[in-house]
Parts: structure tokens; C-alpha cells; sequence
């Protein structure tokens, strides 16, 4: 299997204060991997950074082939072939549901109103909201909004996606729905980042778990190993509050 | 090195950046060394006449000469101790009510809002024990701008209140008189309130009586006002959540025993701010006052500067009022800013 | 003491058992002393008035005004009547209003933005502005720039001329007036080369829904622009003289006839408005730019937009939503400020009919309400519009 996300040695400081210390990540294509960890670890960070919403000081990251560094031209077009889910969700409030997914389809890969929507409902479909396409964010629950802005993410029809704790703003009956789409996404065959906490996830679909504490990497192992075999005292705490 | 590093980040972080700051520069270059020149270098400060103004900048002997018309209006000379007591007393209460336990800040609360302003319209009217009676048209300067805009807040704040919970109530009538009252006052200017003080009160009262026109200025000034305290303080019952309401229902308590003990208080304490923006918005419009013909700070500058003695003076009298209101507005509204600063930290 | 007590207890015992009339008493209270009220000023007005043998009513607008308006936007001399005197000062008041609303927006919007500026020394600058203009009463401002610096403007033979073009002295700034050969080409040119453009970016609009092709419009429209009118200009000879004002002397009197003449009380109001609303606008326009969620752009980065299409299509959007309703308040406070003008005596329609009008009839109670509610009848109709707009974007939100 191919390489397509490749961290090196990469460094990342706010201020005085490092968040990422010596990251070394290789994810392969159509891998699925779950990052967890207590908060302030600098999970959210790292896949901030893969698709350079932060940027990273020290290091090299390589997506797609192609090195993030000051001098990247063209962001967008990583952008574009990076998808990403949000805590937060963060649709925009005054398109409706369909806008929300044609907008970047329109803007950036220039493709014709008709065929945008076409793409948005076939994607609304997968993820089970298309009869709620002209409705605008604030009419739908937070798991239909969750679900939207991971349809929105796909009218991009990217080759990773990233998810940054994409169940945490959710109430418990909606978490479901959400990681059920996610689940389908991952049988599809997408290259898949996520941070989470949700173990039972994390066992159903990941390749490998990564334990994040304090900005490095702890502990990362297959599923399997590192749920019935953690190494580390920091993850066996961890997973002994999380599971319990 | 660290000040090129931040005015690297800060000043040049770009070309366009660059561009920007080097104008501004220049145009501060330009400008800065005449302006200080006329303000500082060149003004004369001191002396008893237009004459002494030798320089080529401004001639601040014509403030320095009737600064105390500027303060007090045409208040007797001799008299003037007595609004220097009262507003001594004023700051003073205010001062020490930041350093007193909560028991004692009680009384001076109570003191400053139900016995100081009987105390001071008699210190400052006169008429009896002895006081010399003083008339309010002499009265004038920065000493009228603060009586009348703390004393309109004073009377328009439970106006306001009344207002605010009647256009929340339930009983058809006092909610539309409410709602009416306030858009009333909220969708004309001042200037017709007062216009309507000076030629309409008159004609509505038994012919024969003759209110002061200080007395028909602060009820025009407070009837407007009272309307925008009442938005503002509508504003914070809103915000006290539904929960509030029923909590104090459910202990028994009716409608105004809810209010006085549970709504209100926490209502008020968010509307502070709110307050205070509308009493600044109120200092900044007694200037008015003066199409009535009553002289608050700007009038008398307005005044002084028509003096033959003092003529092409203008630009120096209203630097310095610009100055005084400038300092009183600025502090009021960082003080209002700081305190919704700590209403939105500790909530 | 006792006995009170007892008796609020029975009185409380009472309304428990009557609850109706809790509810109907104190509407009742407040119908009756409204009315009281009521009746008592109208008796006193009435009787105030008879003394003074003036006549109620509005039959005086009919009667003529005999007095004659400094400046005014339609034909107006002593012989018309009050009626038309209140129009003119209407039509002033909305004129300085206008040209103050447009230049506070303006300004307002620019120093807005410069307050976020990263560079910061441009924001501070831009914050000072805010501080100073809108902690000085505005009145004060007025009389600053009408007393002290137009004041200072030479007198009529001695006159400040820049670029041979705009002539300012003591009694107001002139320019030419603009005399126009085939204006009417030129008219239909324009509004012909408008249509074009229209065209041109609704189906440039609808080729994009089609194809995705994106066309460049607004450069594309400046070039159509520019050509048709230039074109137009050209052939159709449309020919453009200035008749410039000229000083004329008349009995050692200096005066600029001709050319269009602006009066510097207008200046001076529209000066002041505009730079005191324009800090408020720039508050507003800063509240409404920090109002979106920093989530925003970021999800609209993630999906591949550029700089300028977040700005274009995410950020604008949903900041004018936040800005517009505190604006048009805005708006509306600067036309109730406008009536300062009364204070250096700029015919508006406070200065007009509540002043001079008022003067010459002693109608107090007709001129004032008809003032009042003038004033009146904007601020609601503004309210509706943004009760309305609100309404419209809390429906798509919510």
C-alpha cells in the first residue's frame, strides 16, 4: 500500500508552548486510523495540520505527494483533496443544506449548478438527509447538521478525510446516526483520520489506534493490540476511565 | 531586538503593510509638529486680555480668563462655594463608597440617591436658612451639563423600570400604553422635546403658573430619556431565564413581590452598562439645551466668543469644551466597557 | 397600624376571590388617569388659547407664509404658504441626512475595517478616530466646524480657489454649474450601456449554473461600460461647459453669481454627521466582521476556497446580516441628529416650521405634533423595515 500522509520529526509551538513534539505519522491509502487521548493533548492539532489550518514550525509533512511548507502555492487545491469534519460542524448558516455542498464544487472544481447538485444529491443520499436539502442549518438537529457537513465534505470527493472529534457536540441518541455514516464511509474504502472517543469506533473500522498525551505520540498499534495489550501506564489509564 | 521583531510582525509584515505604516508615519510628520506647535509651543497661556496674545498659536488666556463662567454659568461670584460644596460631597460619597464594607455602602446609596439631591437643590436654590436665593437662569456652565443630566437619570431610572415591566405585562392596556410611550419619545429628537417643553407646556398648564424653565427642560429631557432606560433595562429582563420566574412563582410569590425581591435585582446588575452608555448619550446631548436659551458649558463658550473683547476666539473656546467633554465621555465609557468586561467573565 | 395590616389582609383575601379584577383594575386606573390628564391639558389649552384669541387647527397651512428661506431645493418665496415652507425643510432635512448617511457609511465602513487591521499601528490610528469623534457632542462638533474653521474661509473677493474648479469663501463654496449639449444621448447611453451590463451578468450568471464556466464579470462590465459610454460620448457630440461662478462687486459688495452655490451650514451639518454616525457605523461594522465564528473560514479553507472566495462568499454574507439592522438604527439616529441644525440656523424642517413658522403663528401644539410626528413616521417605517428583515433572515436561519 501507498504512502499518502507522511509526518516527519514535525514540531509545532503556540507561543512559549509546544503542542507537537517530534510527530512521526505515515498513514497509507485507504488506511483508517483513530487518534485519542485526554484533552490538550494536541490531537486536534495534528490533523489541523495535515490540511494546514495550523501551521507546523519544524518538520515535514507530505500529502498526496505534495510537502506543506510556507512556500505551498496552491493550499486549496491540498484542501480539495483533504476533506474535513468538524466538531462544531460549522455549515454556513445562510446557504441551505444543498448550497452548503455545491458551493465548493462550483467555486473550485468549476463544475456547472446542474452537475453540483446532482453530486450533492447523490452524497445527501448516502448520508440519509437528501429530503432535507432546501432546509438551512439552523432547522436541523446536530446529528442531521453532522451529516451534512460530512456530505459537504464529500462533494469534494476527496482521498482523505480528516475528523476532528465529529460526535463531541452531539447529544448521546444522535451519536449514532453519525458514526453509522462514518462506519460506511470507512467499508467504502476512504483513507480515514480520526480524533475521537469513541472506542466502540475505534474496534468496529480503525487499521491503528494512536494514544497522543502532552504533544507526542505515546503509544500506536494496531486495533486489536492495543486495546487487549497496551504497553504504555499513561494508555492503560486512559482506557481504563474511557471504557469504564 | 525585540522591538524589531515586533514591529516586524506587526508594522511591515508585508509590502502593503509597509506602505501603510510609512504613510501614516508621514502623515503624522506633517501634521503633528504645527498642531503641538499652536497647542504648546506658541499659545499663551497666561495674561487678562485678547492683547497678551502675542504668539502665533492659540490664545488660551481667553479660557483661562473665563474659566469660571465656563464652569458656573453667571452664578454670583460669591455664591459659588456653594456648588463647590455640593459637588465635594458628591465625589466625596462616590470616593469612599469603593472603600467601605457593603453596610456602609448601603447608606451612602441611599444617602446619595434620596437625601443628597433635596440637599444640593437647596444648597444650590437657596431661598431660606439664611442661604441667599440664587434664580436658575444664572445658573449655567459645567456645573448646569452635570445637574441636569444626573438629575434627569436620577428621575428617569424608575420611570424606566415601570415602563420596562409594563411593556412585558400581560395586561393588554398598560402593555400597548407602554409600547407607545416609548416609541413616542424613542422616534423623535430631542430637539422637538425640547422645542415642545418651551412653547407647549406653557399652553397646557393654568394660565398663571409659570414652571421654571430648568424644572420643564429636565422633565422634557427625563420623558425621553426614561424611554431608552426602559429598552435597555427590557433588555436584561430578558435575559433573566424563564426559570427565575417560576422558581419565585412557585414559592408563593405574586408579581411584584417576584420583581422587587428576585427579577429585578438580577436584571439591574446586568443593565449597568446599558445605564451607563444612556446616561453618556444624555451628557452628550444637554448641549441642546441651548436652543431653549439656557447655557450649559457649550452655550457659555458659545456665548464668551461673541464678547467684543474676545472675538476670533472660537476655535480655542470649543478645543477646550471638546477637551472637558472628551475626558468626562471617555472615562464613563471605559468604565461601562470594563464593567461588562467583568458581567460577561463571572457569568 | 394593626388596623392597615388587617385590612391589606382582607383586601389580598378579596382579590384571591375576585381574580378578574386584578387583572382589570389597574388598566382601568391607567384608561382614567390618562383621560384626567387628558381632559385637564386640553381644558387649560383651550382656555389658553382663547385668551390669547388664537384659533386651533391646521387651516393655517393654507395662509402665506411671508417669509422668505435661505436655501431650498424647490421654488419657494414669502408669497407661498406654510404648507409648502414645511415641505421645504422636509426636503432639506432628507438632503443632509442623505449626503450625511452616504458619507458616514463610507467612512465608516473604511475605518471599520482598518480597526482589524493587522497592522497596528493603522488600527490604532483608526481606534482613535472612533474614540475622539464619538465622545464629543455633536453639537459642539457642529459649531467647531461652522464657527472656527469655515468661519476662517477668506471673504468673497479674496476667495480660496482650488484647481480653478471649486471657489470657498466666508459665505459658501461654489462650483460650476454644468451645462450639457445632447445630454440626452449621453442619458440614454448610460442607461443603454447599464442594460448591457445587466444582460451580460445574468447570462454570464446562468452559463456558470450550466457549464461551471466562471467569466470574469467585473472587469468585463468596466470594459462595457467604459466603451459604449465613450462611443456615445464621441459621435453623438455630447458636449459638456462649465459656466463658472464670477465675482461680481455690486456697491463694494463682493458676491459670486452663478455657478451652483452650497451653503457652508450645510457643510458644516453634513461634515459633522458624517464623521460622528461613521463612528458608530465603524463599531457596528467591527461587531459584525468579529461575529463570525472563526469556524467558518476554517470549514470554508477546508473545502478548497480561496482568500477572496471566503471573503466573497462566506464572510460578507453573513457579516452584512449582522450589520444592516444596527446600521439602518444608525441611519435613523443621524436624520433625528440632522435637526441640530436648527442650531446654525440651517433651514431644516425643526429650524422652519418649529422655529420660524411657530414664531409667526403661535400655533405651539399643531407645529410641534405635526414635527413630531414627521420624525415620527420615518422612525416607525424604518422599525417595519427591520422588524421585517429579521423576520426574513431568522426564517432561513432558524
Amino acid at each position: 500500500m501507498s504512502k499518502i500522509i507522511e509526518l516527519k520529526d514535525v514540531n509545532k509551538w503556540f507561543g512559549d508552548f509546544q503542542v507537537l513534539k517530534d510527530i512521526n505519522l505515515t498513514v497509507s491509502s485507504k488506511e483508517k486510523i483513530v487518534i485519542c487521548g485526554p484533552s490538550g493533548s494536541g490531537k486536534s492539532t495534528l490533523i489541523r495540520c495535515i490540511n494546514r489550518l495550523e501551521e507546523h514550525q519544524k518538520g515535514d509533512i507530505v500529502v498526496d505527494g505534495m510537502t506543506l511548507d510556507a512556500n505551498t502555492k496552491n493550499i486549496e487545491k491540498i484542501r480539495s483533496e483533504v476533506g474535513m469534519v468538524f466538531q462544531q460542524f460549522n455549515l454556513f448558516p445562510h446557504l441551505s443544506i444543498l448550497d452548503n455542498c455545491t458551493l465548493a464544487p462550483i467555486w473550485v472544481k468549476k463544475k456547472s449548478k446542474k452537475e453540483a447538485e446532482e453530486l450533492a444529491n447523490q452524497y445527501l443520499e448516502k448520508v440519509q438527509i437528501v429530503d432535507q436539502a432546501k432546509k438551512f442549518p439552523g432547522q436541523l438537529s446536530g446529528g442531521q447538521q453532522q451529516r451534512a457537513a460530512i456530505a459537504r465534505a464529500l462533494c469534494m470527493e476527496p482521498n482523505i478525510m480528516l475528523f476532528d472529534e465529529p460526535t463531541s457536540a452531539l447529544d448521546p441518541e444522535m451519536i449514532k446516526e453519525v458514526l453509522d455514516v462514518m462506519v460506511d464511509l470507512a467499508k467504502g474504502g476512504m483513507t480515514m483520520c480520526v480524533v475521537t472517543h469513541e472506542m466502540g469506533f475505534a474496534k468496529e473500522v480503525a487499521d491503528r489506534v494512536i494514544f497522543m498525551d502532552e504533544g507526542s505520540i505515546v503509544e500506536e498499534k494496531p486495533t486489536d493490540q492495543f486495546f487487549n495489550n497496551p504497553e504504555n501506564e499513561r494508555t492503560k489509564l486512559f482506557l481504563s476511565q474511557i471504557l469504564n | 531586538m525585540k522591538f524589531i521583531n515586533w514591529s516586524k510582525q506587526n508594522l511591515f509584515a508585508n509590502w502593503k503593510d509597509s506602505l501603510l505604516t510609512i504613510t501614516i508615519l508621514y502623515l503624522f510628520y506633517v501634521s503633528m509638529p504645527p498642531l503641538l506647535n499652536w497647542v504648546f509651543l506658541d499659545a499663551t497661556f497666561f495674561g487678562d486680555s485678547k492683547k497678551d496674545c502675542t504668539g502665533d498659536g492659540a490664545c488660551w488666556v481667553f479660557v483661562n480668563v473665563w474659566i469660571k463662567r465656563f464652569t458656573y454659568g453667571m452664578y454670583p461670584n460669591d455664591q459659588i462655594w456653594r456648588i463647590n460644596l455640593a459637588f465635594v460631597i458628591f465625589f466625596i460619597s462616590i470616593g469612599s463608597y469603593f472603600f467601605v464594607s457593603s453596610k456602609i455602602k448601603k447608606c451612602i446609596f441611599i444617602f446619595l440617591t434620596v437625601i443628597f439631591p433635596f440637599l444640593a437643590i437647596f444648597l444650590f436654590h437657596g431661598g431660606s436658612l439664611g442661604l441667599e436665593e440664587v434664580e436658575t437662569r444664572v445658573w449655567g456652565g459645567l456645573f448646569l451639563t452635570l445637574f441636569i443630566s444626573v438629575f434627569s437619570i436620577i428621575f428617569c431610572f424608575p420611570i424606566g423600570v415601570l415602563l420596562a415591566m409594563g411593556r412585558r405585562s400581560n395586561l393588554p392596556v398598560i402593555k400597548y400604553f407602554s409600547i407607545g410611550f416609548i416609541e413616542l419619545w424613542r422616534g423623535v429628537p430631542l430637539i422637538t422635546v425640547l422645542f415642545m417643553a418651551a412653547v407647549m407646556f406653557p399652553v397646557f398648564l393654568p394660565s398663571g403658573t409659570n414652571l421654571d424653565k430648568l424644572i420643564r427642560v429636565i422633565i422634557a429631557i427625563t420623558l425621553f430619556e426614561s424611554a431608552y432606560i426602559a429598552e435597555v433595562v427590557r433588555g436584561g429582563l430578558q435575559a433573566i431565564p424563564r426559570g427565575q420566574y417560576d422558581a419565585a412563582n412557585s414559592i408563593g410569590m405574586g408579581y411584584w413581590k417576584s420583581h422587587l425581591l428576585i427579577i429585578l435585582p438580577q436584571a439591574l446588575k446586568i443593565v449597568i452598562p446599558g445605564v451607563a452608555n444612556t446616561f453618556i448619550a444624555l451628557f452628550k446631548d444637554t448641549p441642546l439645551i441651548l436652543v431653549v436659551g439656557l447655557m450649559e458649558l457649550l452655550g457659555m463658550v458659545n456665548m464668551a466668543k461673541t464678547n467684543p473683547a474676545w472675538l476670533g476666539l472660537a476655535t480655542e473656546g470649543y478645543v477646550f469644551a471638546a477637551f472637558v467633554y472628551f475626558i468626562f465621555c471617555f472615562s464613563m465609557s471605559r468604565y461601562s466597557l470594563g464593567l461588562e468586561n467583568k458581567l460577561k467573565t463571572t457569568n | 397600624m394593626k388596623l392597615l395590616r388587617k385590612n391589606i389582609e382582607k383586601l389580598n383575601l378579596f382579590l384571591e376571590n375576585y381574580p378578574k379584577i386584578g387583572i382589570y383594575f389597574p388598566q382601568f386606573l391607567i384608561i382614567l388617569l390618562l383621560g384626567i390628564i387628558i381632559s385637564y391639558f386640553s381644558m387649560n389649552a383651550s382656555t389658553n388659547m382663547a385668551a390669547r384669541g388664537i384659533e386651533t387647527g391646521f387651516g393655517f397651512l393654507a395662509n402665506k407664509a411671508s417669509f422668505d428661506i435661505q436655501f431650498s431645493l424647490i421654488d419657494f418665496d414669502s408669497n407661498d404658504s406654510y404648507a409648502r415652507a414645511y415641505l421645504v425643510g422636509l426636503l432639506n432635512t432628507l438632503l443632509v441626512s442623505g449626503i450625511g448617511i452616504f458619507f458616514a457609511t463610507v467612512i465608516g465602513f473604511f475605518v471599520g475595517i482598518t480597526r482589524l487591521s493587522t497592522n497596528i499601528l493603522a488600527s490604532k490610528v483608526a481606534e482613535a478616530y472612533i474614540e475622539i469623534f464619538r465622545n464629543i457632542p455633536l453639537l459642539l462638533q457642529i459649531f467647531f466646524w461652522y464657527f472656527a474653521v469655515l468661519r476662517l474661509l477668506p471673504s468673497s473677493d479674496n476667495s480660496l480657489i482650488l484647481f480653478n474648479f471649486v471657489f470657498a469663501n466666508i459665505k459658501g463654496i461654489y462650483i460650476p454649474r454644468f451645462i450639457w449639449e445632447n445630454l440626452n444621448y449621453f442619458l440614454y447611453g448610460f442607461l443603454f450601456s447599464i442594460l448591457i451590463i445587466y444582460l451580460f451578468v445574468s447570462i454570464s450568471k446562468k452559463k456558470q449554473e450550466k457549464t461551471g464556466l466562471q467569466v470574469p464579470t467585473f472587469t468585463t462590465s468596466l470594459i462595457i461600460f467604459f466603451t459604449i459610454n465613450f462611443l456615445v460620448i464621441y459621435f453623438g457630440q455630447v458636449g459638456l461647459t462649465l459656466s463658472y461662478p464670477v465675482l461680481e462687486t455690486n456697491r463694494g459688495l463682493h458676491n459670486y453669481m452663478g455657478g451652483v452655490s452650497v451653503i457652508p451650514e450645510l457643510i458644516a451639518l453634513a461634515f459633522s454627521l458624517s464623521l460622528y454616525t461613521s463612528t458608530f457605523i465603524a463599531e457596528c461594522v467591527r461587531a459584525g466582521i468579529l461575529g463570525i465564528d472563526k469556524g467558518q473560514k476554517e470549514a470554508a479553507a477546508s473545502i478548497g476556497l480561496s482568500k477572496a472566495q471566503i471573503l466573497k462568499l462566506i464572510v460578507i454574507p453573513q457579516a452584512l446580516r449582522i450589520i444592516i439592522p444596527p446600521v439602518t438604527n444608525q441611519y435613523l439616529n443621524l436624520t433625528k441628529n440632522s435637526s441640530l441644525a436648527a442650531a446654525i440656523a440651517y433651514p431644516d424642517i425643526v429650524l422652519v416650521f418649529a422655529g420660524t413658522a411657530l414664531m409667526q403663528t403661535g400655533k405651539a401644539i399643531e407645529i410641534v405634533s405635526i414635527t413630531m410626528l414627521t420624525y415620527l413616521t420615518l422612525s416607525v417605517s424604518i422599525s417595519i423595515f427591520m422588524n421585517w428583515y429579521n423576520k426574513k433572515n431568522s426564517i432561513a436561519e432558524r
